[in-house]
């Protein structure tokens, strides 16, 4: 409609509309540089030697100096770090989905009674300080010989992304029509048979993409992780334990390990953030 | 007969998990915080209040959240405006604004600290710039606002984006013709904004303020990687007293606290922002 409008638009407003034009441009450049520029500077860091991360002043250039990055990765504990991180948050994957998606699924298909008791269970996760249930897990996972395992961080790394996982399932599910399920049924598919050959296939790109968002949750939650980890530590915890004892080119070695993949996974679900969000709002 | 049962079955795993990992956990941190040693006792509570660490850690949380969420809801909601006002590279220009999404605060932090630390990247501007002769210690501890400041920047920086994307997804679903209506008679862009996006925005901004005002009285990694001790928030408080003070009980009592004000505050919202029955869209 405002393409229709500016061909009829006599001049002095085309001019003024132009000025308007250029503002908003003018903004989303400075927008964008506000969210690239600070990630750039951490990639100078991390690029250039220990030497050059220390000196002043700084060019703002990198040096493409890879000393940084192999002392980080040759520093003891960061390989081990990295693993487990990459583990917790593996299983922290596979337990939200395998958990959330049949409760999406449940929600989107079918009324019956306590369906609102359950919303509400999953909503309320909403209004708490999720980590802060490392507190008392960390005295249960000692009396179960859960204490300082993977398995007992992706627990709680589960609980932060269950909610997520159950609504963005819920979204997906419901997006596909029940006839088309149905229209299997009568073909001679049992439910789960209609399950798996119809709805799976058209929801699975979805899911990956649930799943990443909750290796991303995993990736980058610090507090619990710090708390209910001592040898087995992942890399944020492993980071924010060293952070006064180590030096400026490790810290930013180690941020930049932990953003470089944040940006890839964020890339990869970028068509589904707002699906995952737009449900998130009802 | 199946069908009545299955949706139970369904849902079955999802529950047990919540009901174990988060009901009871938090009845957990409740018990603890007014027991000592297994008996009822409010000397957690009352070492917590008495430390002269708690009521700073409270005060800095309170203002970092009062100072980061406003200006984090007007950019969202600006940049929230121009995605869904763009027509070309609407694609790149969404990715580039989401991407602080993906960033955990530890990796926020670390990034403000490469600008702000001494040999960083704003002491080299000013320096360049001629403004001073030599670096300043900006994140000394007699520079106590100016960690406050970094935080409030590296909140800023990492956490709008959550806002926005919650914001745009709220947009899509305000119906066209009600701008076209209000343009019908007469209502500039911003009327248009104040008078109709706004109040259908609502539920969006009701989850945007309430996801937002909580983890921001979560900060915990920003502050540690810009200030270490030097600004005292209250998950930094809960991790301290677990840890090296080796006290769980008055974590759990600062855990209470945090849990307190965010369930003040997401009641606050529900109540401010609550849609009016029947005006759905």
């Amino acid at each position: 409609m405002s393409a229709a409008a500016s061909t009829d638009v006599p001049a002095p407003v085309k001019s003024a509309h132009s000025a308007g034009r250029f503002l908003f441009w003018a903004c989303v450049f400075l927008i964008c540089a506000w969210v690239l520029v600070p990630i750039y500077l951490l990639m100078v860091n991390a690029l250039s030697s220990p030497e050059q991360v220390s000196g002043f002043p700084k060019s703002g250039l990198p040096g493409f100096d890879f000393s940084s990055l192999q002392f980080f990765a040759s520093f003891s504990g960061v390989g081990r770090a990295l693993w487990n991180s990459v583990l917790v948050a593996v299983l922290t994957m596979v337990l939200s989905i395998g958990i959330g998606a049949p409760a999406g699924y449940a929600l989107s298909r079918f009324e019956f009674p306590g369906k609102e008791v359950f919303r509400m269970l999953v909503v309320m996760t909403r209004a708490f300080p999720l980590p802060l249930l490392a507190l008392p897990l960390a005295v249960m996972f000692i009396r179960t010989g859960l204490d300082d395992t993977a398995l007992g961080l992706a627990l709680v790394h589960t609980v932060l992304a269950i909610p997520f996982a159950v609504l963005i399932t819920f979204s997906l599910f419901s997006a596909i029509p029940l006839e088309m399920e149905e229209a299997a049924w009568t073909l001679g598919c049992n439910r789960w048979q209609g399950f798996r050959k119809v709805v799976l296939p058209l929801v699975l790109p979805g899911i990956a993409a649930s799943a990443v968002f909750a290796f991303t949750i995993s990736w980058n939650e610090v507090f619990a992780a710090a708390v209910l980890t001592i040898e087995n530590r992942t890399l944020p915890a492993f980071l924010i334990q060293n952070l006064n004892v180590s030096p400026l080119h490790l810290k930013f070695a180690g941020g930049a390990a932990l953003v470089v993949p944040a940006l890839v996974f964020i890339f990869a679900v970028r068509k589904y953030l707002f699906a995952m969000w737009g449900i998130a709002n009802r | 007969m199946q069908a009545k049962v299955l949706p139970y079955l369904l849902l079955l795993p999802a529950t047990v998990f919540l009901l174990v990992f988060f009901v009871y956990p938090f009845v957990e941190i409740a018990i603890l915080a007014v027991t000592r040693d297994g008996g009822l006792s409010l000397q957690p509570l009352a070492i917590m209040a008495s430390h002269w660490k708690f009521a700073t850690a409270l005060g800095w949380t309170l203002l970092l959240a009062a100072v980061v969420v406003p200006i984090q809801l007007a950019m969202a909601l600006s940049m929230a405006t121009i995605v869904t006002k763009l027509k070309t590279g609407r694609n790149t220009i969404l990715y580039i604004f989401s991407i602080p999404l993906g960033l955990s605060d530890l990796a926020a932090g670390i990034v403000w600290l490469a600008i702000f630390e001494q040999s960083g990247f704003l002491n080299s501007m000013l320096f360049g710039l001629g403004v001073v002769e030599q670096p300043i210690l900006f994140l000394g501890y007699q520079n106590i606002w100016v960690i406050f400041l970094a935080v409030v920047l590296a909140e800023i920086w990492r956490a709008t984006a959550i806002m926005m994307v919650i914001l745009v997804s709220g947009m899509g679903l305000v119906p066209k013709e009600y701008y076209e209506a209000g343009e019908v008679f007469g209502a500039n862009g911003w009327q248009r904004f104040v008078k109709i996006t706004l109040p259908m925005l609502r539920p969006s901004l009701q989850s945007a303020l309430i996801l937002r005002t909580l983890a921001a009285f979560e900060v915990f990694a920003v502050v540690t990687a810009l200030g270490g001790t030097t600004l005292p928030v209250l998950m930094g408080e809960t991790y301290n007293w677990q840890f090296a003070l080796q006290d769980r009980n008055v974590a759990s009592a600062y855990a209470l606290v945090i849990l307190a004000i965010s369930i003040a505050a997401t009641l606050f919202f529900l109540r401010v922002l609550r849609v009016p029955k029947g005006a759905t869209i």
